[in-house]
C-alpha cells in the first residue's frame, strides 16, 4: 500500500501565533532502519512546524518508537536525515542534541529526589546551584509537584513520577519535546488527567513535540496533528478531525475509531451501491472500478429505524453515554454497529427488527471484501 | 509559573504497607521457627565446640603469636588488591553486556562459573606454568589468581543488581539530559548498584581471607596458611585463630547488610540480603 498523505501532510505555518516562536522546525526526510531481516522504518519523512504537537499513532511494530529514537539520537538511521531548524543532527549524539524526552516506563532515577531528578539536566549544563534548585522547583511547581520536591521516585505515585519525568525533560528548555508512551503504565482517571496537563505545559511553552502512542484517543486529544503508522512508513498525516472524518486508506479507517464493513458493488461511475443506496466513493479503489467491495461506514454514519421486517436484527445495546452502539446482524451474517442516541434508543431491544440504511451522500471508502 | 490542575491524590506509596501485613509478616508460623531453629543448631554447635576448645583465655594469645600480623597485613593487602581489580573488571564489564550485549549473558554466565568447576590445584599450576617471571615472585601473581576466582560471585551480585534497574531507559533519560557515559556511571549507575558493588566487594574480600589452596601452593603465608602451619604446633590457638577469621567475616556481612539496608530504605531499592550473602560465601569452601 503506497503512502496517501493528505494535502494536510504538510506541517501547519505556525498555528495559534506567538506561543510557538519558541519551537523548531523538525524535518524527516526518508528514514530507514533495519534490523536483522525486519525493516522498522522504510523511507518516513515527517515535517513539524515549531511548536507544533505531532502525535504518531499505530500498531506494536509499525516503527513509530525508532522513528523518536533515532530523532533523539538513541538509534541511527541506515539512510535518510534529520535536521532541527535546517541544521543536520544525524552526526550529533543525544547527550547534545537538547532533546528532552519522557519514557514509557519509570525512568526517575531512583537516587535521587524530584528535585535532584528535575535539575540533573541543569547540572549537566553547569547551572549554579541556587540557580538550578530554583528553576528545578518552578518546574515542580509548574506539574502541580510543589510539595514534593524531597520525595524519592519510590515514594511518588506513577502518574506523579511521570510528572517530574516531564519537568525533568522540561527543564532543559529543549529544543523537541519527546514523548514515548508516556501514559500508558498510568490507570485510566489518571492518564486522562495527565493528557490534559502535558497538553496544557507544551501549548504554554510551544515546544515542538513528538508523541508516539498505540492510543488513538491519545492522539486524537492531544496532538495538533496525526500521523498514523504502518509498517514503517506514515499511512496518513493529518488534523485529528480530518484523519478520522476523511481517513486516506481502508488501515488508516479501521485504525482510528471503529468502522463497520458492508457488502458493496462498484458502479464504475466512481460510486457503490449499499444497503439499496448509491454513494460517491473517495480514495483508492480497485483499478477497474468494478466488482464487489466492502464499504467502510463509521457506527454514526448508518441509520437505524424501527421497522417490522426490516433488513437486520438488533443483538445487542451499549450504553455509551450520550450515544447508545446498537449491534445489528444483517443478512449474510454481516454485523454492523450504530450509534443513537440514547434517548432514543430503548426501542432498539436485542431480537427487535430494524432497518438499516446509508442516508446522505458522504463519499465512503471501499476496501477489497474479506 | 503557575501551577496546573493536580492529578489527584497519589494511590498508595509503595513502601507504605498495611498494618496486617506487616503483621503478617512479624509474626511467623511456627514451623518457620522449628526449622529456623534445627538451622542455628546446626550452625552453633560446630562453632561452640571450637569456642570449648580453644577457650577464652587462648583468643589473647593469637595477636602475639609469630607471622600472625604480617598474614593478617597480606590477606588484607591482597583482599583490597583483589575487590579493586574485580570491581574494575567486572563493573564495566557487566553493565556492558546488559547494554549492548544481553544475548551473551547465558554465555557469560558459563564462562563466570568455570573457576569453580576448575579444581584449584588445576587452576594455579596453569598459572604458574604461563605466568610471566615478573609476578612469579610477588603476591599481585596470586591477587590475579583471586580475581579469576572472585569472578563468579562478583558477576552473579552484579547481574542481580543490574537486572533489577531499568538500565537502558535510565541511560537514556541521562543522555538525553546532556550526561556523557563518564557522568552517567558515576552519578546514575552506580549509586543505584551501590548495594549489589557492596555485595560483591564482601564476597571477594571474603573469598581472599578465607582462601587456602592458591596460597599454599603459590608459598605465601596468608592468614588462612598460617593458621593451618600454626595448626601443628598449637591447635587451641590456632582454633581461636580460625573463630577469630569466621567474626571478622561476619562482621563484614553485617556491615554490608546494614548499608545495604540503610541506602534502600533512603531510595527505596533492594536490600543485600545476609541469608544469600552468606550462602554465596559458604559455597566457596576453599
Amino acid at each position: 500500500m503506497t503512502a496517501n498523505v493528505t494535502k494536510a501532510a504538510g506541517p501547519p505555518q505556525a498555528p495559534g501565533g506567538a506561543r510557538h516562536e519558541a519551537g523548531v522546525r523538525v524535518v524527516i526526510s526518508q528514514l530507514t532502519r533495519t534490523f536483522g531481516s525486519l525493516r522498522a522504518l522504510d523511507g518516513l519523512s515527517l515535517e513539524m512546524a515549531p511548536g507544533e504537537f505531532v502525535a504518531l499513532l499505530g500498531p506494536s511494530g509499525c516503527g513509530k518508537t525508532t522513528a523518536l529514537r533515532i530523532l533523539a539520537g538513541f538509534e541511527t538511521a541506515d539512510s535518510g536525515s534529520v535536521t532541527v531548524n535546517g541544521a543536520d543532527v544525524s552526526p550529533v549524539p543525544a547527550a547534545r542534541r537538547d532533546m528532552g524526552m519522557v519514557f514509557q516506563s519509570y525512568s526517575l532515577f531512583p537516587n535521587m529526589s524530584a528535585l535532584d531528578n528535575v535539575g540533573f539536566g541543569l547540572r549537566m549544563r553547569r547551572l549554579p546551584t541556587a540557580e538550578r534548585r530554583q528553576r528545578a522547583a518552578e518546574l515542580l511547581d509548574m506539574v502541580g509537584l510543589t510539595g514534593h520536591a524531597r520525595h524519592y521516585p519510590h515514594q511518588l505515585s506513577g502518574g506523579q513520577q511521570q510528572r517530574v519525568a516531564l519537568a525533568r525533560a522540561l527543564a532543559i528548555e529543549p529544543k523537541v519535546l519527546l514523548l514515548d508512551e508516556p501514559l500508558s503504565a498510568l490507570d485510566a482517571k489518571v492518564r486522562l488527567q495527565l493528557r490534559e496537563q502535558i497538553r496544557s505545559v507544551q501549548q504554554r511553552l510551544g515546544t515542538t513535540t513528538l508523541f508516539v502512542t498505540h492510543d488513538q484517543e491519545e492522539a486524537l486529544s492531544m496532538a495538533d496533528r496525526v500521523g498514523v503508522m504502518k509498517d514503517g512508513k506514515l499511512e496518513q498525516i493529518a488534523v485529528p478531525d480530518q484523519l478520522y472524518a476523511r481517513p486516506a486508506t481502508a488501515f488508516v479507517a479501521e485504525f482510528v475509531g471503529t468502522m463497520n464493513r458492508i457488502p458493496g458493488e462498484l458502479s464504475g461511475t466512481g460510486q457503490v451501491r449499499a444497503l439499496d443506496t448509491l454513494v460517491p466513493v473517495h480514495g483508492e479503489r480497485p483499478a477497474d472500478g468494478t466488482g464487489t467491495v466492502d464499504v467502510l461506514v463509521r457506527p454514526e454514519g448508518l441509520k437505524i429505524d424501527a421497522v417490522p421486517g426490516g433488513n437486520g436484527i438488533v443483538t445487542d445495546r451499549a450504553f455509551l453515554g450520550s450515544v447508545s452502539r446498537i449491534s445489528v446482524r444483517l443478512s449474510g451474517d454481516v454485523t454492523v454497529k450504530v450509534d443513537h442516541p440514547s434517548a432514543a434508543a430503548g426501542q432498539f431491544a436485542p431480537g427487535e427488527s430494524v432497518q438499516i440504511s446509508l442516508p446522505g451522500a458522504a463519499p465512503v471508502l471501499v476496501t477489497q471484501r474479506r | 509559573m503557575a501551577a496546573v490542575t493536580d492529578a489527584g491524590p497519589a494511590s498508595p506509596p509503595a513502601r507504605v504497607a498495611s498494618a496486617p501485613a506487616a503483621r503478617r509478616r512479624r509474626s511467623l508460623p511456627v514451623w518457620r521457627w522449628i526449622i529456623l531453629l534445627g538451622a542455628g543448631i546446626y550452625f552453633l554447635i560446630p562453632l561452640y565446640a571450637a569456642l570449648r576448645f580453644s577457650g577464652f583465655g587462648t583468643f589473647g594469645q593469637v595477636f602475639s603469636q609469630t607471622g600472625f600480623s604480617d598474614a593478617l597485613i597480606l590477606s588484607v593487602k591482597l583482599a583490597l588488591v583483589t575487590t579493586v581489580l574485580t570491581l574494575v573488571l567486572m563493573v564495566p564489564t557487566t553493565i556492558y553486556v546488559h547494554l549492548r550485549l544481553p544475548r551473551i549473558r547465558p554465555l557469560l554466565e558459563s564462562i563466570t562459573i568455570l573457576p569453580i568447576v576448575i579444581p584449584p590445584v588445576v587452576l594455579i599450576l596453569g598459572v604458574l606454568d604461563v605466568s610471566p617471571p615478573s609476578l612469579k615472585g610477588t603476591p599481585y601473581l596470586l591477587a590475579l589468581v583471586y580475581v579469576i576466582l572472585a569472578m563468579p560471585f562478583a558477576y552473579r551480585s552484579l547481574d542481580a543488581g543490574l537486572r533489577s534497574l531499568d538500565l537502558k531507559t535510565l541511560v537514556d533519560a541521562s543522555n538525553s539530559l546532556g550526561a556523557g557515559w563518564p557522568v552517567t556511571l558515576w552519578r546514575v549507575i552506580l549509586p543505584n548498584l551501590r548495594t549489589a558493588v557492596l555485595s560483591a566487594t564482601v564476597l571477594t574480600v571474603a573469598l581472599v581471607l578465607g582462601e587456602f589452596t592458591m596460597a599454599s601452593l603459590d608459598q605465601y603465608q596468608t592468614f588462612p596458611v598460617w593458621i593451618v602451619n600454626f595448626d601443628q604446633t598449637s591447635g587451641p590457638v590456632s582454633v581461636a585463630a580460625s573463630l577469630f577469621a569466621l567474626f571478622v567475616t561476619w562482621i563484614f556481612l553485617l556491615a554490608i547488610t546494614m548499608m545495604g539496608g540503610r541506602t534502600a530504605r533512603r531510595i527505596g531499592g533492594g536490600q543485600v540480603d545476609l541469608v544469600s550473602v552468606a550462602h554465596q560465601e559458604t559455597g566457596d569452601s576453599r
